[in-house]
Parts: structure tokens; sequence; C-alpha cells
């Protein structure tokens, strides 16, 4: 069909084009930004409406992908060896298809509210009006980034144009394009205030810092990649996701040793090798252990971009990438010994999903939370894919992508009231210091009156995350992860499980924080969150994080699983790869686990936060139960430290010590002062022979240049024609000499 | 039937006369009248090695109306700079136009 | 060698050809040069005609011969007021000589390897067609979606630009 070429490649060129008409032409106005970003995504999502339904309706999609696409680079053979760009429309395509553009217009949605006010402190350096003085002795003054606005929206544009191209993508080349430009904009989205500084906290990470932080680690994540890319095209001479993974033959001929000379990597396949390089691009995208740090530093950025990179965008890329290459990954796979890849990423997966739950539990800022806890899930959807469940695994994803999108605007719109609160408060005389955190939740408490919108979608979101029976689309999608690995491997299941129940006390433990008892200062009392543009995706996104899961529900599962159809999600999933995956025969023993993982996660929370709610000035009761433990969680295991430690200090001592102090101080430097003062003295000495000699000797040299140039000079006529004749002239030379050559010799 | 080598000397020889009036002529108006020459030389080529080389093949003609369109941007952009130049200097002969140099 | 009307029309083509831009080139009036073009190009037409490219002829009619030609003779009037006789500058043996070299070139080259061929079939009846389909499609082996797209912007592009550099 002509009709889906078109239409897929207009689905990412909206938003680009909206990002550059706001560049160009409406940078100076909000509201026409506002316009123009909304109609790009909004046509986006139509069209992807329309390329979903026609999804949909094709009979055997996983055999038979709606794709289109044009030869791109012509190189050698025109037919075989060219690079084509083109699009890629399969069961998992038309899933991402589903939420990255709802997501994404949700999010366009609130940002055009969120986006409504914006100040902080920024620093003064030398002279210059202060408005305050912190306690580091800093001049600090407030800034006001309302100008910027427009801004933001053509950046957020482009982070979905670029998403989009890697969800439509047939080629891992330019999945990889989209991949690389969504870094780009993290780098630009994460320090979009770039010039803010925290008033009495000299050492928290700034928002320029933080974008640096995330664009660096992502890079490291990102060279084996393009290795690995690289590797796979020199290996098979194609990057097209169709010819590598839906070809038993190409499978097949990449499941061969890779270094049959080095006995320490004997057993390693070419699939498998080129497997962890790409799964290492999809760490440092997806901020799996150990490239984790970046992530929670990127809440430093506006909230919508959290939202961005935690839901619809970014982190989902890489999961997405690894869903997608799992033929490659799985290659050899008989079903029961998990190949290499797979067993790194069900290790990496499912320690990161309980590693990064238990800092979740001890963090007080309400994003950085909701950071760790994506941190979290990812690694259950990587596990997943480690352990072959290839459809839970995509199933997780989505549903994930769909309630933290709400989590995290829900999480924008608490701050945005308590920021708000704090302003209200100000003008009513009430004292508040510099430093006030709008992102604390222990300033917070109290909130659900203030705030219901946010409160009953936020609860809604919550119980997604945690898993709550029946009615949430997270529980659905959870325990068929849980199943699966309950069915194939009981190690990865038990740190899962765990995992599970950290999320739902910590989830809970938020929820009570922020929600529950009464306002412990003043900016929560006087909070308040009225923009319907900001509680309309909350509403909407909430219906889905509830509906979404019914999709899934397996065919085994008494009542309901008969009333909803019979695994619609997995059978249409499973079939974009060759051998669709048998579902799992129905058991009870990990769904009784998994539901009462979750409710007594959730219970312990409520016990503990939401019973008897915290007063102001009130410790984390966790503090005195866990005791040192506390700290070590609240400082994240102290990785930053370490990173710092051993990364960052030795490359800048480095640089310091060795380049700049020693090689160039002292080995450069020295050699040039040396010499310099040898000739200092030879001249001293030899001041006649200066005189005659070198100074005759140097004028005559310059002069001589000075001559010999003044007579050139007169080639440069000026004159076209003369040019002309000379260039023709040559050119006739060189004929001659082929002539020659070719038909006279 | 002619055979293909007349065309093509007769195109070469409408080529070297172009040629010849980019380099010796004084006016631009006539330097840009012999590239128009030059251009309609390789068309002529264009179309008789499509004619006789590959008739089934269309790329020939296709290439032929790119140089088209090519000749007739370079006619406007050339012609209005030669305008816009007589207008600043009061001369459009190439020899006088010499201020790129030492 | 027989003598055809085709060939007829053949030499009188050529004839037109090469006789209008040896007019081109070495007439002293601007003008007459300018005519000489049109009937160079004309000469250009007449062989696309000859090579079974009736839809090219007409093109080169209208672009060169209505449009390109009209242009430069209107450049020529607007410019002509300090233009007494035109004759050839100083390096004109120069560029004889290489204009006489590169002839006698491509004349070699000619003669040794095309001398004498002949078209191997007939051009197909839908060739048009075809062509119109090339121009617009982005798949098959005659595929020029993307260059006539550029060459779309390239003319928009030298329109805006000549009407630019050329107002006061």
């Amino acid at each position: 069909m002509e009709n889906i070429g078109l239409i897929a490649f207009l689905i990412p060129a909206s938003p680009l084009l909206a990002f550059f008409i706001i560049l160009l032409f409406t940078r100076h106005s909000k509201l026409a930004s506002d316009i123009v970003a909304m109609v790009a995504i909004l046509f986006t999502w139509v069209l992807a409406g329309i390329l979903l339904y026609l999804a949909l309706t094709t009979p055997h999609l996983g055999e038979e992908p709606l794709t289109a696409g044009l030869v791109w680079l012509p190189l050698g053979d025109a037919v075989t060896d060219s690079l084509r760009m083109g699009v890629l429309v399969d069961p998992l395509g038309a899933v991402m298809l589903f939420f990255v553009p709802l997501t994404a217009t949700m999010i366009f949605i609130y940002s055009t509210g969120y986006m409504a006010s914006g100040s902080y402190w920024t620093e003064v350096t030398g002279e210059g009006d202060h408005d305050a003085v912190d306690t580091a002795g800093r001049k600090l003054k407030k800034f006001d980034a309302t100008a910027w606005k427009a801004r933001f929206m053509a950046f957020i544009a482009l982070f979905a144009g670029a998403m989009l191209i890697l969800s439509l993508a047939d080629n891992l080349l330019l999945l990889f394009v989209g991949w690389e430009i969504m870094g780009l904009c993290s780098y630009l989205l994460i320090g979009f205030w770039h010039n803010r500084v925290y008033a009495n906290q000299p050492k928290r990470i700034t928002p320029m810092l933080a974008g640096i932080k995330a664009f660096m680690t992502t890079r490291v994540g990102d060279m084996p990649m393009l290795v690995g890319i690289a590797w796979l095209y020199s290996f098979t001479g194609t990057l097209n996701f169709r010819e590598i993974l839906y070809n038993p033959e190409v499978l097949e001929g990449l499941n061969v040793l890779a270094f049959p000379n080095v006995p320490a990597l004997a057993g390693v396949t070419v699939a498998g090798a080129i497997g962890i390089l790409l799964f290492m691009g999809a760490i440092g995208k997806s901020a799996q252990f150990p490239l984790h740090t970046w992530l929670p530093d990127a809440m430093e950025g506006p909230t919508p971009v959290s939202a961005m990179i935690h839901a619809a965008t970014m982190v989902s890329a890489g999961v997405y990438m690894i869903i997608r290459m799992f033929p490659l990954m799985s290659a050899g796979w008989d079903g029961h010994a998990l190949t290499l890849p797979m067993q790194v990423m069900a290790s990496v997966g499912a320690f990161t999903a309980l590693f990064a739950a238990t800092i979740a539990v001890a963090q007080c800022d309400v994003k950085k939370v909701l950071a760790y806890s994506t941190i979290s899930q990812l690694g259950y959807m990587v596990a997943a894919v480690g352990i072959g469940a290839y459809v839970a695994a995509a199933f997780h994803l989505m549903t994930h992508a769909i309630f933290k999108a709400l989590l995290f605007m829900g999480s924008g719109s608490i701050i945005h009231a308590v920021e708000h609160g704090e302003e209200h408060a100000h003008h009513h005389g009430h004292h508040f210091p510099i430093d006030f955190d709008a992102q604390d939740m222990f300033n917070m408490g109290g909130l659900w009156k203030r705030i219901p919108v946010t409160a009953w979608t936020f609860l809604i979101g919550g119980l997604a995350l945690s898993g709550f029976p029946f009615v949430t689309a997270g529980f659905w999608s959870k325990d068929e992860i849980l199943a699966d690995a309950f069915a194939h491997n009981p190690t990865v299941f038990w740190v899962l499980a765990a995992a599970a129940f950290l999320t739902a006390f910590y989830t809970m433990r938020q929820i009570g924080l922020t929600f529950a008892g009464e306002p412990r200062t003043h900016a929560a009392e006087e909070a308040t969150q009225t923009d319907w543009r900001m509680n309309l995706p909350l509403v909407v996104l909430a219906f889905f994080a509830v509906f979404a899961g019914y999709v899934g529900v397996h065919e085994g599962f008494p009542v309901l699983g008969k009333l909803l159809g019979g695994n619609f999600f997995h059978h249409f999933v499973g079939s974009t790869l060759l051998k669709e995956p048998e579902a799992l025969a129905f058991s009870w023993a990990p769904v009784l686990l998994s539901i009462g993982i979750a409710l007594s996660g959730l219970l312990i929370g409520w016990l503990v936060y939401v019973r008897r709610p915290l007063q102001a000035e009130d410790e984390d009761p966790l503090k005195k139960v866990l005791g040192p433990i506390y700290t070590l969680l609240e400082n994240k295991y102290y990785f930053d430290e370490l990173y710092d430690l051993i990364f960052v200090r030795p490359s800048k001592w480095v640089s310091e010590q060795i380049v700049y102090l020693l090689l160039d101080k002292q080995i450069i430097d020295g050699f040039l002062h040396f010499v310099a003062r040898f000739f200092e003295w030879l001249a001293f000495r030899n001041k006649d022979f200066d005189t005659y000699v070198v100074n005759g000797l140097g004028d005559s040299v310059a002069e001589g240049i000075g001559k010999t140039s003044d007579s050139f000079k007169y080639v440069q006529s000026g004159r076209i024609q003369q040019y002309m004749a000379i260039a023709i002239a040559g050119v006739l030379m060189l004929v001659g000499v082929f002539v020659w050559a070719l038909f006279l010799r | 039937m002619i055979p293909l080598h007349w065309y093509l000397l007769v195109a070469a020889g409408m080529f070297a006369l172009g040629v010849y009036g980019v380099l010796a002529r004084r006016n631009m108006v006539a330097i840009i009248m012999s590239i128009e020459l030059m251009l309609n030389a390789v068309n002529i080529n264009l179309v008789a090695f499509w004619r006789y080389m590959a008739p089934e093949n269309l790329n020939g003609q296709a290439f032929a109306i790119f140089v088209f369109t090519v000749a007739a941007a370079e006619a406007a952009v050339g012609l209005a700079l030669i305008i816009s130049i007589y207008r600043a200097r009061e001369t459009v002969v190439a020899k006088e136009i010499d201020m790129l140099k030492w | 060698m027989v003598i055809t009307p085709v060939t007829i029309a053949f030499f009188i083509m050529a004839a037109f050809t090469l006789g209008g831009s040896l007019g081109v080139v070495t007439n002293r009036n601007l003008f007459h040069a300018a005519l000489y073009l049109i009937l160079a190009l004309f000469g250009a037409a007449g062989l696309f005609v000859l090579l079974e490219a009736p839809f090219l002829a007409a093109v080169q009619v209208l672009i060169y011969v209505g449009a390109i030609s009209v242009l430069i003779a209107i450049t020529i009037m607007v410019t002509r007021r300090i233009m007494g006789v035109e004759s050839a500058n100083r390096q004109w043996p120069l560029s004889a000589l290489v204009g006489l070299l590169l002839a006698a070139t491509l004349g070699f080259v000619i003669m040794d390897r095309f001398a004498g061929k002949f078209p191997v079939a007939g051009v197909p009846d839908d060739s048009l067609t075809r062509l119109g389909m090339a121009l617009v499609s982005y798949e098959g082996m005659e595929a020029y979606l993307v260059p006539f797209e550029v060459a779309s912007v390239l003319l928009l592009a030298a329109m805006i630009g000549a009407i630019v550099v050329a107002r006061k």
C-alpha cells in the first residue's frame, strides 16, 4: 500500500516541522508556539491513529507488516548493499504507535499549562544587583525564565519527533538516528534552566551539570552500541529488522563463534557479542545499573521533561530496542539454557529492579522517588526480556509508559501547586526561606483537599505502579512478567518479587507523605491547582492506566480471561517473532504471590504513613527502623560519590596534574624556556653576528618573500575569463593525457 | 538512418563554440548566451545517447529535463546579477568587473 | 550514405545549430547574437525531434526559445546604453585555440568510439507517460521524485533570488 509510506513518514515529520517553525518564526510568542506544537502533535496523533487502525485490521500483521522505504545511501550493488531508510509497522511497532503519540499528546497539553510560570534563583558573578545572599556566600538573583517557554515547546516537539522516528524505523541505523537526537534533546531539556542554582545547597547538582551528566553517561553506552551496529552490518550486510530478525538463515549465520582463537571468549557467538554491545546502549539509555546515575539527576529538568524522558520516550527507547532485537539476543536459544546476552540482561535487569527500589524507599524528593521507581520498573522489563518473556516485556513497557507519565505529570502538578502556595504565602506576609524546596515531600502533606483531581489520578497511577490487583493495568503486566519468571527462573522471580514489595511500599509512602494528614508548611496549606490543561491529561491517562491492562489478561484467568476475549495482546505481539512464543499455562501460585506482595506492601505503607500521618518537623519513621541503612539508601549507595572518585576526579586529576602541570608546565614549557635561555645566551654572546648575519639573513628572506609574492600577485587579475581560460587549458591537458592513455597508446 | 556520431559531432562543435564564446566575448550577456549553448550541447548528447544506447530506459530524458531546469535557474539568476552589476557599476564588460584581485 | 529526407532534415538542423552557435560567439552586434542564439536553440529542438523526443523539443522551444531568449534580449536592451560595437577581448586567439583543441579532442574520441552506431531499438509508445511517472515516483528504476522536488525548490529559490538581486 502506497499510503502507508506517506502516513508513516508524516508522523515524525510533523513534530519535527513544528520544531523548526517554532525556532525560526514563532519563538517570541508563547501562544503561537503552543498552537504550532499542539497542531503538530494532534496531527501526528490522528495519523498514528489511522495507521494503528490499518495495522490492527491487517490480518497476519506479523508475517506481512506494513512497510515502506526508499534507498537512502546507494552502496556497491544497488539492490543488496544499499542502506535503505524506511518505516515498519509490525505488531510491536503498533504497540509503540499506540502509547507514544498518546502520552506525547498528553505531555504537550500538560506542557502548555505547566510552563505558564517559572522563576528561580540564579547566581550573580562580579558586580551586579542581587536579591539575596545564601549561606555559601553566593549572590543570588531571582530570574524569570518565562521568555524561554516557546523554546521549550520546540525542544519537546523535536523530542517527540525523534521518538516517533525510532518507533517507526525499519532498520537499526534509523533507530540509532532517533536515539541520538533524543540524547541531544535530553541534554537540552534537562539543562533547560541552565542558569539555575539552589540557594543554601552549593553541593546540589544544577540543571546544567545534570544535562552534561545525562549526555556523557548515555554516551558511554552509545559507543558500544554503535560498534555493535557496525559489526552487525559488516557481518550480515544489512541493518533492516525484517531481513535480520525474521530470517532464520541470517540468525543461524550469526550463531557462530566470534573469537575462535581467544580461549577466554571461546563460547561467545557473534550474535551474543553483538547482543551484548547493543544491550550496553540500552543500559545507558534505559538507565540500568551501572549507568543509572544520570536519570535521577535528570529530574532537574522541568517536569514535562521528566515525563517525556521517563514515560513516553527516552528510557522506553532502550527497552524497545532490546525487545526489538530479541531474536538476535536469543539466537540459538532452545527455550531452556539462556544465551549470553539473555543471562546478562536477566541479571542486570533483576538487580537493577531491586537495587533502585531500595533507593526509592528513602528519597524525600517527590520526583526522585519516581525516578528510581522508573529505573526499577525498567529493570523489570530488561529482566523480562532476559528470561525470554518477550510479550510481557512489551506489555509492561506500554502500561508503564502510561502510568508513569501520569505519575510524573501528577508530581509536576503537586510541585506546581506547592510553588504557587509558596508565592501566595509570601504575599500574605508569612516568612519563607529562600531555599524552600517545593519538591520535598516533607514540605507537603494534606494536599488531598487542596488538589483533588491530582490526588485521585495520582492515586490511580500509584496503584497501577504497585500492581493493585484486577483494576489497574500495572497489575496485569507485572503479573505476566512475574508468572514467566516463576515458571522459568526462580531466582529472578524472588528478586523481582522483593522489588515489587518495595515498590508498593514506597508508592504508599509517597502518597501518604504528599496527600495525607494536615499541611506541614504554609506553602502546602495554600497550594492550588486549577489549570484545566494540567488536569485533563491526568484524567485521560488515568483512564488508560486502569483499562489498558485488559487487552492482555491471561486466557486461563478465571472469569476475566474468558470475558475479555483471551489475551489479545499476547497473540498480537507474539506474532512479531518467527515462532510465536507459547503462552504459559495459567498458574495460581505466582498470581496469588504477586497479589499478596502488592497488598502487603501497600498495607505497610498505609499503616506507617497514612493511618498516622506525619506532623510538621516529624522525622521519617523509617529512619528509626533502618538506622544507618537509611542514610546509605538516602545517599543512593554513594554511587555518585564513587563515580566521582573513580572516574570524574581521576580524569580531572590527569588533565590537571599530568597534562597541565607536568606535561604542559614542566616538559613543554621547560623545554621552551630552556631553548629560549640558550638562544638568549647565544644572542648576547654573538651580538655582532646577530646584527649582520642573522638580521641580514632574516631581512633578506622576508624581503625576498615579499618581492616574490609582489610579482606573483598579478596572477590574480580578477578577470574571470582569464581564470577560466587557464582552468580549461588545464582540463584539456588532463583530457589529453587520458586520450593518450586510453586511445593512442 | 543517421549514425550516432553525427549528433555527437554537432554537440561537440556546439560545446566548443560555447567554450570559445565564454572565454572570448567581452559582454557578460554574451557569456551567458555561450553558457546556454554549452548546456544545450550537453542536452543533445544526453538525448542522443538515450536514443541510440537505451531507448527503453528513460533516464536520459529525465536528465535532460533537469538540465533544462538548471539552465532556466542559471539564466534567471545570472541575468539578474548582470542587471544589478550594471546598476552599481555602469558596465557589463566582464573585464572591468575585477574588484576581486590583489 | 543514402540521402533521405531524414538526413536532409538533419543537415539543415545541424547547420542551424552550428551556424547559430557561430553567430552567437562571433557577431559584433549583441542583439543579432541573441537572434542567432534563438536560431541555434531552434536547431537543437529540431535535432530532438529527429531523435524522437518530441516532448523535449517542445520544452526546448518553450523554455529556451520562448523564455530564456526573451530574458536575454530584455537584458541586452536594458544594458545597451553603454555598448557600442561589441568585440572580442584580447585573449581571443588563446580562446580560439582552446576551443579548437577541445573540438578536436572530442571529435577524435567520438570518431574512435562511437562512429557508425545505429539505434538498437525503437522508442516505446508509452515513453512520454513513463517520463511523467518517473518524475513523480520514488520507487523503481526510474524514480526522480526527490530530484524533481529539489529542482522545484531550486527554481523557486532562483526566482526569489533573481527578484531580490535585480530589484533596486
